[in-house]
């Protein structure tokens, strides 16, 4: 008797249960088409790929691209220069004050092709996807506003507010004295 | 990062300074006329033998801003003269003035700023950073951040030779001033914590040639390690222990940079340098000795073949480093003179070394920590050291990375037989991460967050008896003290602070004198010089920056804790600061 209630509601939890498709591998196509940013000619701003316009912005509100972003910003020393988003040699992301915008081409060149006040060029260690899932995660340590999706907690001693728990709040467009 | 690029400026403060030439110059750092042998010595101890400023009139000084360099933070070098002009070269994007004193404000006799390249900006991090010119006849030296070491034309700025020794695609700097010895320029390179290997190099001082460099690890023969060496340490006497105390080829990017001061006796014609901490941060990456890292080499500048070595921090789990500034001392020892050697180390503990010998006569803590000593004690032979593990974090370790002392040069009083030393007295919770090597980026594994100590300050003057082997007395401070100290005949001491003081205190007992309130934080070490009319003057340089300073310096968030490698949350109490320029002080006496 039991299980003729229960089973309804397990078809339905089944039934729910649509799995992410994730290959490990990006088609080589939609990998060069993603390279493909068209900057402004001071290295700030422009416009995403059209790849990453039709494939919905992926790289912004995924959980798991987020997270990947995460552990790559940890392991390729992201953190020695700019902390877990307070900043060191390299500026901060926590506080939202961004000098080359906010926008994830301007974050995405950063990191691609580097600038010229000391950030390195991570485009020869780096596929292209995994820059932009750095740009989504660098993006969410100092966004103005909470995504739909969050990186998952630290492995590590935490040192700050988790992402997305305390947007950055930019004052009246001064950079923070401190 | 919104550097300011505004013109040097001369402040018009109506000086007091009218029909004022200098001579007779003792400037605190180590430009000083290199011929003179007790000038040199002097210059290690940071003892001026000027005494018209004393504990007696100190209150009655006046003074105040008078050039500002136009450039911002960091400016962690002293001023120093010589004849007419006062030499002062600026945090990155290093820039030289030479200034004219004479008129009733200072004007600006010659000015060097080369074009800089930005690449260095992301590197300057972490440790002592400082900055300064070094006069010898009529040259002066100078390094930059971004790896170079010139030779100016002392009176009118030209250039005479310009030397590239830092490859800033390898995350190498060049972070203290050259050192001028013998007809050789000494430099040494900064970079441990981007796994840098550390070296230290000669240069032809007329020509700027390389003449050798000797490295911190790697084999017998690139360490200048052969028959005259005979280290401390007996196990250090095998062959390639530079490789051996290595997981195999780590040593290729282990650190143990040459970023302190280096100093030379003519006397024995030796030259003293200390070597950084060891690269990874996380010890466990590296098993074994880790040599020749965190330790202390006597070379022969001739041919930099090294004489002895002894090492600090066995494995230096915390990083602590060993290139604070070490001062040089002949003093009795147990009833026989002796020359003598005192590093005043990172991990908290004053070392007495034999410098002739390289033997280690006394390790003694002065101020509270955790470290301990190796070896052990004189004669003892250190055991194994325990390290942290990967991904457990270890809380209330003292002193930080950041170090009990070093950012600062100490200074000695031969009249009072002390040693003062600036003191931080941070504490850390360390966790040791992972970390790979990609060359010119950081190779830390560390997530760290620094915080005051349990009980008491954040900072200390220490004043160390040195015979006693033991604090004669010690003065709070509410920040860590991160410029030099500065030691007078007058039995004055003199410092600057974080927080933009300028404290006299005296030098028998510590008390208070005399302090003034500068406008932007201060971690240069004071100078000292008489005038061509026989008055004394008082130099002091401000910016905040260097490690402490960082946070002010990069706009960095403290809401993170671990931001600046800890140190930002750890001083964001300190006062927002109004200026932003690096900025000339003096003073004298009515
Ligand atoms: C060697 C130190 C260093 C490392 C390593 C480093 N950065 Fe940077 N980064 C900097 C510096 C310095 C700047 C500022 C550059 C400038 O102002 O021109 C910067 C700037 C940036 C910017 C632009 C920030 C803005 O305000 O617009 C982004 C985004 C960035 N870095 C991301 C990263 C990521 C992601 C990593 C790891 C893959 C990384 N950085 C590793 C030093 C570093």
């Amino acid at each position: 008797m039991r299980l003729v209630v229960v089973m309804p509601f397990a078809m339905l939890a089944l039934a729910g249960c649509q799995r992410e498709e994730r290959s490990l591998r990006l088609d080589p196509p939609v990998e060069a088409g993603l390279d493909e940013v068209r900057v402004m000619s001071n290295g700030i701003g422009g416009a995403p790929p059209k790849v990453y316009v039709a494939l919905g912005r992926p790289y912004e509100n995924n959980a798991f691209d987020l997270d990947q972003g995460k552990r790559l910003y940890d392991w390729f020393g992201c953190t020695g220069c700019h902390a877990h988003g307070g900043g060191n040699t390299g500026p901060a992301f926590l506080d939202g004050w961004w000098q080359y915008g906010a926008d994830p081409v301007s974050i995405f060149v950063s990191i691609r092709d580097g600038r010229t006040a000391g950030m390195p060029a991570f485009g020869r260690y780096l596929t292209t996807e995994q820059i932009w899932q750095l740009t989504g995660y660098v993006q969410t340590i100092g966004a103005y506003s909470a995504k739909t999706a969050a990186p998952s907690r630290n492995d590590e001693m935490q040192s700050r507010p988790s992402e997305n728990r305390a947007p950055a709040t930019l004052g009246a467009l001064q950079p923070p004295s401190r | 990062m919104g550097e300011l690029h505004r013109h040097p400026q001369v402040i018009r403060f109506a000086a007091k300074l009218r029909g004022l030439t200098l001579v007779g110059v003792l400037a605190a750092s180590s430009a000083l006329a290199q011929s003179d042998p007790g000038a040199q010595l002097s210059a290690s101890t940071s003892f001026s033998a000027l005494d018209e400023i004393g504990a007696g009139n100190v209150q009655r000084l006046t003074g105040g801003p008078v050039f500002a360099t136009g450039r911002f933070g960091g400016q962690a070098g002293a001023p120093s003269a010589a004849g007419d002009l006062v030499y002062i070269e600026t945090g990155f994007p290093n820039a030289i003035f030479a200034l004219e004193l004479a008129q009733a404000s200072p004007s600006v006799a010659w000015s060097y700023a080369p074009e800089p390249d930005g690449r260095a900006r992301g590197l300057s991090c972490c440790g002592r950073t400082e900055f300064g010119p070094v006069l010898s006849g009529a040259k002066l030296y100078a390094n930059t951040l971004d790896g170079r070491t010139v030779a100016l034309d002392r009176r009118s700025g030209n250039k005479f030779w310009e030397t590239k020794l830092a490859d800033l695609s390898n995350g190498e700097t060049l972070a203290s001033p050259p050192v001028v010895a013998d007809g050789k320029v000494l430099v040494g390179n900064a970079g441990d914590e981007f796994g840098a290997r550390g070296w230290i190099a000669a240069l032809d001082a007329e020509s700027g040639r390389i003449l050798w460099r000797q490295f911190s690890t790697g084999p017998d023969a690139e360490i200048g390690i052969g028959p005259s060496f005979s280290p401390f340490d007996p196990r250090d006497r095998g062959t390639d222990r530079g490789v051996a105390t290595w997981p195999p080829s780590a040593w290729q990017h282990g650190g143990g940079s040459v970023s302190g001061r280096i100093i030379y006796d003519p006397e024995l014609r030796l030259v003293f340098h200390g070597t950084g901490r060891a690269a990874p941060w996380d010890a466990q990456e590296r098993p074994g000795a880790n040599r020749w890292t965190s330790g202390l080499f006597a070379r022969d500048p001739e041919t930099g073949q090294a004489r002895w070595f002894v090492a600090f921090g066995a494995r230096d789990p915390y990083a602590r480093g060993g290139v604070a500034q070490d001062v040089l001392l002949d003093a009795p020892w147990k009833g026989s003179a002796r020359k003598l050697l005192l590093h005043p180390d990172g991990n908290g503990f004053l070392y007495v070394v034999d410098r002739v010998s390289g033997e280690m006569l006394a390790a003694d803590p002065f101020t509270h920590t955790d470290a301990s000593p190796e070896p052990a004690g004189p004669g003892a032979v250190a055991g194994p050291v325990p390290s942290p593990d990967e991904n457990v974090v270890v809380r209330d370790i003292c002193p930080a990375w950041s170090g009990a002392t070093g950012a600062g040069s100490p200074a000695f009083s031969p009249r009072t037989g002390l040693l003062y030393l600036p003191v931080s007295r941070l504490c850390m919770d360390f966790e040791p991460r992972h970390a790979s090597y990609l060359a010119g980026t950081p190779f830390i594994g560390a997530n760290i967050k620094v915080k005051p100590p349990k009980d008491g300050t954040s900072g200390a003057l220490v004043a160390w008896d040195v015979q006693a082997r033991k604090a004669a007395w010690s003065m709070n401070e509410p920040f860590p003290l991160a410029g030099g100290v500065l030691a007078t005949a007058g039995d004055l001491v003199l410092y600057g602070t974080l927080d933009g003081m300028i404290k006299a205190r005296d030098a028998r007992d510590g008390k208070l004198l005399w302090s003034f309130a500068a406008t932007d934080g201060i971690i240069a070490q004071p100078a000292t010089f008489n005038s061509s009319n026989g008055h004394q003057y008082l130099a002091v340089m401000t910016g905040l920056g260097g490690g402490f300073g960082i946070a002010e310096r990069n706009m960095l968030d403290p809401l993170d804790q671990s931001a600046g490698l800890g140190l930002a949350a750890a001083l964001s109490r300190l006062p927002t600061l109004r200026e932003r320029s690096a900025t000339l002080y003096l003073f004298r006496l009515p």
